[in-house]
């Protein structure tokens, strides 16, 4: 043993210590979360405070479909996980890209939707507080969906490369955890827009 | 041999052309020169700053004067507070957690280098697009040039209609990237200090400031990030026609209160964890006394991130609120005042009976003691709501928070450069030019600061730009302003000491001070890769271990 660490004790047996890319993606999460929960504040505050219409009641159709895409592409991107795990790359390619898919999905809905409100029904952004939160916190969570898709495909970019091996699973789980961050939050964006917003 | 070597490599450094050296730090990674960097960009904003107050106290030095004009006096104390804040405190702090949490824990690097290097230039950046303000700031309607919505931008004010051209964009966008700034070394201080520890140092072994720091990080994640939620709106606000502080649309001027303040109060202790935590380190070597109550520091800190976190309406008292928001967040804001007594109690158990050595960082951590003491006096008689209706947006809170910002967080930072400047620069700061330093500084403090509580008491409100004679404020107002100008000239000393000792200064040594903590066991400046060999610890004073095997900690722990 070097000199300074000759008065220290020896190493203790076990000395493990949690995985740096999954502590910063919760603190990420963490972060995030306080960002969304603003963002819903929000929304709560103005419902029924617009001065003008359109009101949701009358603009507003729930998005079943695509909400089962998201929330399904949830355990999609978690078996890929497993299956990369296990070195099955057929398995996590596929998984992968129907991740991929059924977040672009997801993301074309909500584009569907706004392009409905705002040549059918007029409503913008700017045009009332409803329209002023709707827009922000929706178009939030998109952002954060638009995000993870751009990581998600450059991974699939590198596994289709080969470069994405059993190996790297730890790194691909972080990603997972964002992905089901993002889930997570539509189902409370969905609640309060869709629900108790109406 | 080994001094052979570092011959060798002092002259190959000297050897080597600016732009090289240049380059090498603004594409640095390395946590120390990150943190030397975070440091010295808030020196320079610290004097930039310093200056607005000078201009603000000038201004105010006798009544109806016109030494700058109503319109410049507002961008004035606007961009004083912004910069102070976000611009001087906030990356001073960071500085020295980036130069110093590795270190402790014994580890190479932070967890993350390159976000760590990114979040710096995030806040550089901030920095300069709100000083660029000056010059773009006026766009197209050639109104104002830097921002007068004052540091927390209340609506209307904020507002395209009331704040044309482009100041106001500026400041919004500078907080907003240094925030996001703030929340990348809030993820890399965590992860650093849950992952990155040298063997034997479990979390009950972290010394204080490591834990304070973690704890402080902690907050940054929920503090900061509402604020960059509130920005974003303020953004839609003024770009895109949205309504969320609209009043005219059905919009509410105090949710911004509220989202400004839901950041605006726990950023206070953001800024103070750091500073107990330089208290907690530099007491008990100055006091040849290991710190007292550790565990209860720890759950004392952790206590106030928490309460800390429900008392952000006690800023806005006067708004209206019902009675029972203003009873809840009154015995909230008074209930801060338990675990703060408690740390206070435990750095005065830690002197207790212990050789005091008052050197200059032992006497600014005095100081911040009994100011410490003070300012959290004033903040309970502020926290009683009807107190607070008679004397906010007074001179009174203004001494308040100064008190808190000056006299405890600034002193707590002085003994910490007073005290790691060795370890920085690899030379000692001159004690007699810190002595200076601290007695002008205390005395010019007093001055200031005792005395701008009178103004307030007789009525005299904040931000005002002149005010008329004859009300009992003239005679207080020279005094206040005297003071400010004994607080410039010793923060000149101490500059003039930073330059003088970093070529003159006496060699420092590992060890300066006989301290007990890993940053002290490597060599001053620390080699680029910290520690040669991993360190292994069984105890919170692992240096005390190596310098008295015959009765280490590790034996009572």
């Amino acid at each position: 043993m070097s000199a300074i660490t000759t008065p220290f004790p020896e190493a203790p047996v076990a000395w493990s210590l949690p995985y740096r890319g999954k502590v910063a993606m919760a603190g990420l999460i963490i972060g995030e979360s306080a960002i969304f929960t603003i963002f819903v504040v929000a929304y709560l505050f103005y419902i029924g405070k617009s001065l003008t219409g359109p009101t949701p009641r009358d603009v507003l159709e729930t998005p079943i479909f695509f909400t089962i895409c998201l929330l399904s592409s949830s355990l999609t991107v978690h078996f890929a996980g497993r299956s990369l795990e296990r070195n099955n790359r057929g398995a996590f390619l596929s998984l992968w890209s129907l991740t991929i898919l059924l977040g672009g999905l997801f993301l074309f809905g909500t584009g569907r939707e706004w392009h409905r409100l705002i040549y059918e029904h007029g409503l913008t952004i700017s045009t009332n507080l409803f329209g002023t939160t709707y827009y922000s916190l929706v178009g939030l969570h998109a952002f954060h969906v638009t995000a993870g898709l751009v990581m998600l495909l450059i991974v699939l970019m590198f596994a289709l490369a080969g470069r994405v091996g059993a190996d790297q699973f730890r790194r691909v789980d972080v990603l997972a955890l964002y992905w089901h961050f993002v889930d997570a939050v539509w189902v409370v964006v969905f609640t309060v827009v869709y629900i108790i917003g109406r | 041999m080994s001094s052979d070597a570092m011959a060798i490599r002092t002259v190959r450094i000297e050897s080597r052309p600016w732009v090289e050296v240049l380059h090498e730090w603004i594409t640095t990674v390395d946590h120390k020169r990150l943190g030397i960097l975070y440091i010295v960009y808030a020196l320079f904003f610290l004097v930039v700053a310093g200056i607005e107050a000078t201009i603000i106290r000038i201004q105010l030095i006798h009544p109806r004067n016109d030494f700058v004009s109503p319109q410049v006096f507002n961008r004035m104390f606007t961009m004083h507070g912004t910069t102070m804040i976000f611009f001087v405190a906030i990356p001073i702090l960071f500085g020295f957690a980036n130069y110093l949490v590795p270190l402790m824990i014994g580890a190479r690097d932070m967890a993350f280098p390159r976000l760590n290097a990114f979040s710096f230039w995030l806040t550089a950046l901030g920095g300069f697009l709100l000083y660029f303000s000056f010059v773009g700031g006026s766009g197209l309607y050639g109104a104002g040039n830097a921002p007068d919505i004052s540091w927390w931008a209340y609506a209307p004010l904020a507002a395209k209609a009331f704040s044309p051209g482009h100041s106001s964009d500026y400041w919004t966008i500078a907080v907003l990237v240094s925030g996001f700034g703030s929340i990348g070394t809030g993820i890399n201080l965590i992860a650093t200090v849950l992952c990155m520890r040298c063997p034997g140092m479990k979390l009950t072994r972290m010394p204080l400031l490591v834990w304070l720091n973690l704890t402080m990080a902690g907050m940054l994640l929920i503090v900061i990030t509402p604020l960059s939620a509130a920005q974003i709106m303020l953004l839609i606000d003024r770009y895109l026609g949205g309504h969320f502080f609209d009043a005219q649309a059905g919009g509410s001027a105090v949710l911004w209160m509220h989202f400004f303040w839901i950041f605006g109060h726990p950023e206070v202790y953001v800024l103070v964890i750091p500073s107990f935590a330089f208290m907690s380190e530099i007491v008990p070597v100055f006091s040849r006394k290991p710190i007292f109550g550790y565990p209860v520091m720890v759950g004392a800190t952790v206590c106030i991130a928490f309460l800390s976190m429900s008392v952000w309406a006690h800023h806005m008292f006067s708004v209206g609120m019902n009675s029972y928001a203003n009873s809840f967040f009154a015995i909230t804001s008074f209930m801060v005042g338990i675990p703060t007594g408690i740390k206070i109690f435990n750095w005065l158990g830690t002197m207790w009976g212990g050789r005091i050595q008052f050197k200059t960082p032992m006497l600014f951590c005095i100081g911040f003691l009994f100011q410490f003491l003070i300012a959290g006096l004033t903040g309970i008689m502020l926290a009683s709501a009807p107190f607070d209706w008679q004397l906010t947006y007074s001179y009174f809170v203004v001494a308040h928070f100064h008190y808190v910002i000056v006299g405890g967080i600034l002193f707590a930072l002085f003994g910490a450069f007073y005290y790691w400047y060795p370890k920085m620069t690899g030379r000692m700061l001159s004690e007699t030019l810190g002595k200076w330093h601290f007695w002008l500084f205390l005395i010019g403090f007093h001055v200031t600061f005792d005395t701008m509580h009178f103004p307030g008491l007789l009525g005299m409100p904040r931000r005002i730009y002149t005010y008329e004679p004859g009300r009992g404020w003239d005679t207080l107002n020279l005094i206040v302003t005297l003071g400010a100008f004994i607080q410039g000239i010793a923060i000149l000393v101490f500059v003039w000491n930073l330059i003088i000792s970093y070529f003159k200064g006496e060699k420092a040594g590992n060890d300066p001070w006989d301290a007990w903590t890993l940053e002290w066991s490597v060599s001053s400046p620390p080699p680029v890769y910290n520690f040669a060999t991993v360190p292994v610890v069984a105890s919170r004073r692992p240096l005390w271990d190596k310098k008295h095997p015959e009765d280490p900690d590790s034996r009572y722990e």
